[in-house]
């Protein structure tokens, strides 16, 4: 792994830039500071704190749900929150919560790695499925739709598991670790995709506040492989694999150019995220009014929710409803709604009865 | 993921045709009179819908005359131009529809955006590529036309604007054999000289000359400047704003009123990704208008909607000669977002365009339109072109402040207020004067070299002052002259 050849001996001699005291084990990815693993952790868990005290992200006394899926980015999260939790007296309640897509020999083991992290940290765990929710597997999806848009179902789909799970805990908000690459990666495919209204939201820290379960992003200016690090480091237990269907995504383009990029300038990463933070985007751009969904009440810019629409697909045989461009989406989704309350309503399964 | 935007042609909005407008026309099947090439045609037993131009469905198109024929379109001389690529260099158009169509994108640019007006003296940047190339072709033709317009008409009231062509001689900052370059700057004299009148001057400026001494010095400066930058990307940036330095500076000697840039799409869309890159963001929407009045003589971008790919083809169409004066290289960041770009245009064609489209969202800044001229007539004019296109309105918001560097507008939040005291810059202003990207990639690290730095600045951005938008407080004191009580600001 990267962070095994960055560990290696630097010149003899050269102390911590930062102590002074102890040998250089590292080179931080950010600024490229050699520095010793104690300096690092100390700057690591720092700044963190410093993202979370300037942007006001948690009030005493709030009950936080993190999104753990056993992978580095929200082990590592799991690990510093409760850590600067305690040193900081945030006076947290905190909790993990974990969402089963039903994808075999990923999902299924990286659970495994949630619930030891609920031992080890002492948190408690909750598992929302989407077999449960929506009565469909990613694993059946894929059987159904192939590989090119599954990425979409299980996004949309992952997005309505955590917001249901956050309210069986009754929590007041919900953390994800989403860190400084995913973030500049999200601003190149917007860009790239001509995502003008997502552009404009995607470098906000915290989201949906005016939602069910607002969420916001610690990690926004974390570097993955700082993260990474930090996890080796602290032999943190976390499941490192990527998902069996992720090859496909399109993001895979944007993920290679910021490696590429990270490698010429690191600082570029966090400038990308300044440029999206800085676009002049018109406050009277058309922006998507919201409402609610008819089916199941959650939050809808459209009559239905995002889910509803591919549920309704995918129950119905159709894999490409909701998929590619609508042309009178709403005309045929009031149709599809007349049809399905007639003769479908026991065969389809609904998205969940939970009220918004 | 999928998107609810309508106009998103991504790879991953998966959808059975490939969203591709052209798909969409293809056409009926051609007129049943037996040409030649119809019986061709029906000979070949060929699809009948791809042999023919989807406009005209006369001529056959380009890319039926790229597979039939065993030798690939006319190649010009020198490097950079030409469809010498496959089949995905020519077009469902024939020729001379590809041709007309390209013209129409950048006519429809001049007169929608009153680019270029008959009192004009129009300055075009040429570097010996395909895209300037092509702007000094369509610039000329427009001027042909406008000229026998003048010719025609009886009362000569709308004179014919002016044309030159200016190249700028970076052989101080980047090597070139000395004889390669006397021999591509000849060339260069002989495209522009082979223009039909009416006759364009050729002007070569070299980038030291920027500098007010004389060359010697002017050279060792440059030099000086260029070696005190660490950083490769801010190296080849610097360069870049060096070049509009010259390109103002022989404009404004040589009494031009615009400068028009070859700039295309496809530049665009690399712009875009690299000022994403960079931490420019803020200022990114003021580079890639069609306007950009910033300067003293505004900088106009015809070629804003024509993609790299089309300009090629049609320099191999017409043979028009393009010029290698040194090997293009990128090197840094900028090379890395180019070879992303590519890669990205060749995963879906549409790609530079849909970049170019999300970043004409953003708010343009108030320098981005054309300057009112002073001519009454010609003002009400502009104003109902304006309107025509929906052009937005005035903005009374306060304007920003250049970079010193690179004359883009600093993010209020950024700009730490700083006093000149008895005008002497302290290392700490100087860095307060520069955008953070100017900042990282050009300003010397070391505090104690900036003071040095500053001295080897071209005088342009040494004093570089507030943005001037001279036309606009003229026009604002006029509406107000009969109420003024002095002549001056102050009440004096």
């Amino acid at each position: 792994m990267e962070a095994e050849e960055v560990a290696a001996k630097p010149p003899k001699g050269r102390f911590c830039t930062i102590c002074n005291q102890r040998r250089a084990a590292l080179k931080r990815p950010k600024t490229l500071e050699q520095i010793c693993r104690e300096c690092f952790y100390a700057v690591f868990e720092e700044e963190i704190h410093g993202v979370i005290v300037d942007n006001q992200l948690f009030k005493p006394g709030e009950r936080v749900a993190i999104g753990a899926s056993g992978g580095k980015d929200s082990t590592v999260l799991a690990y510093v929150l409760s850590e600067l939790n305690r040193r900081h007296n945030y006076g947290l309640d905190l909790f993990l919560l974990s969402v089963d897509e039903g994808i075999t020999g990923y999902r299924d083991d990286s659970l495994e790695t949630v619930k030891r992290n609920e031992i080890q940290y002492g948190l408690p765990l909750k598992v929302v499925s989407y077999k449960d929710l929506y009565g469909w597997t990613m694993d059946e999806i894929v059987k159904l739709i192939g590989l090119k848009n599954n990425c979409t179902f299980c996004g949309v789909f992952r997005r309505q598991a955590l917001d249901r799970g956050a309210t069986l805990l009754k929590v007041d908000k919900l953390v994800t670790g989403h860190n400084a690459d995913d973030i500049a990666e999200t601003v190149l495919l917007n860009i790239l995709r001509g995502d003008i209204a997502r552009l404009s939201r995607c470098t906000s820290i915290t989201t949906g506040e005016d939602g069910p379960i607002p969420r916001c992003k610690p990690f926004k200016y974390t570097y993955e492989k700082e993260i990474v690090m930090y996890a080796y480091f602290k032999r943190l237990d976390y499941f490192s694999t990527e998902c069996i269907y992720s090859p496909n995504a399109y993001r895979g383009f944007a993920r290679e150019f910021i490696k590429d990029l990270e490698r010429i300038r690191p600082r570029a990463i966090l400038d990308i995220i300044k440029s999206g933070e800085d676009f002049r985007i018109s406050t009277s751009t058309k922006m998507p009014e919201q409402g609610n969904c008819e089916r199941c009440g959650y939050i809808s810019s459209q009559k239905w929710c995002k889910a509803c629409v591919l549920l309704e697909g995918l129950n119905r045989g159709l894999p490409k409803l909701g998929i590619g461009r609508s042309r009178g989406a709403n005309n045929e989704q009031s149709k599809n709604a007349k049809e399905a309350k007639g003769i479908d309503s026991i065969q389809s399964k609904q998205c969940g009865t939970l009220d918004f | 993921m999928a998107c609810n935007s309508a106009t998103c042609q991504s790879g991953g909005c998966y959808r059975e045709d490939n969203g591709d407008k052209i798909d969409d026309q293809f056409p009926q099947p051609p007129p049943a009179v037996a040409t030649e090439s119809t019986q061709q045609r029906l000979s070949n037993g060929k699809n009948s819908d791809s042999a023919f131009c989807i406009k005209c469905k006369l001529k056959e198109s380009m890319a039926a005359a790229f597979s039939s024929s065993s030798a690939s379109a006319q190649v010009t001389g020198g490097g950079g131009g030409g469809g010498r690529g496959g089949a995905s260099d020519s077009s469902p158009y024939c020729g001379d529809c590809f041709r007309s169509n390209l013209y129409g994108k950048f006519r429809l640019a001049v007169t929608s955006n009153a680019l270029i007006s008959p009192s004009d003296n129009v300055l075009v940047a040429f570097s010996g590529g395909p895209s300037s190339r092509v702007a000094i072709q369509f610039v000329h033709e427009m001027q042909m036309k406008a000229q026998k317009n003048f010719d025609a008409s009886r009362d000569r009231s709308l004179p014919v604007f002016g044309v030159g062509v200016a190249f700028i001689d970076e052989s101080s900052s980047i090597s070139i054999p000395a004889e390669k370059f006397s021999q591509a700057v000849e060339e260069m004299r002989l495209v522009v000289s082979n223009l039909a009148p009416p006759v364009k001057e050729f002007h070569v400026v070299s980038t030291e000359s920027i500098y007010s001494s004389d060359s010697n010095n002017g050279r060792n400066r440059l030099k000086e400047l260029l070696n005190a930058v660490a950083d490769v990307t801010g190296k080849e940036d610097l360069l870049v704003h060096l070049r509009m330095l010259a390109l103002q500076k022989v404009a404004l000697k040589n009494g031009y009123t615009k400068v028009l840039l070859g700039t295309c799409t496809s530049r665009i869309a690399c712009r875009v990704l690299e000022a994403t890159v960079k931490g420019q963001g803020y200022s990114l929407a003021a580079d890639i208008q069609y306007v950009d009045a910033r300067w003293e003589i505004p900088v106009i971008l015809p070629l804003r909607d024509c993609l790299a790919q089309e300009l090629n083809i049609l320099c191999s169409l017409d043979s028009l000669k393009t010029v290698e004066v040194h090997n293009d290289h990128h090197s840094g960041i900028n090379a890395l977002i180019t070879s992303f770009v590519k890669l990205l245009q060749e995963e879906n064609p549409s790609r530079e365009s849909t970049i170019v489209r999300t970043a004409g969202k953003l708010t343009p800044f108030h320098f981005n339109r054309m300057p009112e001229p002073d001519d009454c007539n010609m003002q009400l004019a502009s104003q109902r072109r304006q309107k025509k296109y929906n052009l937005k309105p005035n903005e009374s918001l306060p304007p920003e402040s250049p970079c010193r560097i690179c004359n883009s507008p600093l993010k209020k939040s950024d700009v730490k207020s700083y006093k000149l005291e008895n005008q002497i810059m302290s290392a700490e202003d100087i860095s307060n004067g520069c955008c953070t990207s100017c900042q990282f990639q050009i300003l010397p690290k070391d505090i104690s070299l900036l003071e040095h730095f500053y001295s080897l600045l071209p005088p342009q951005m040494a004093a570089r002052g507030e943005y001037s938008c001279l036309g606009e407080d003229r026009w604002l004191r006029e509406q107000i002259q009969d109420c003024l009580l002095s002549d001056t600001e102050d009440g004096t």
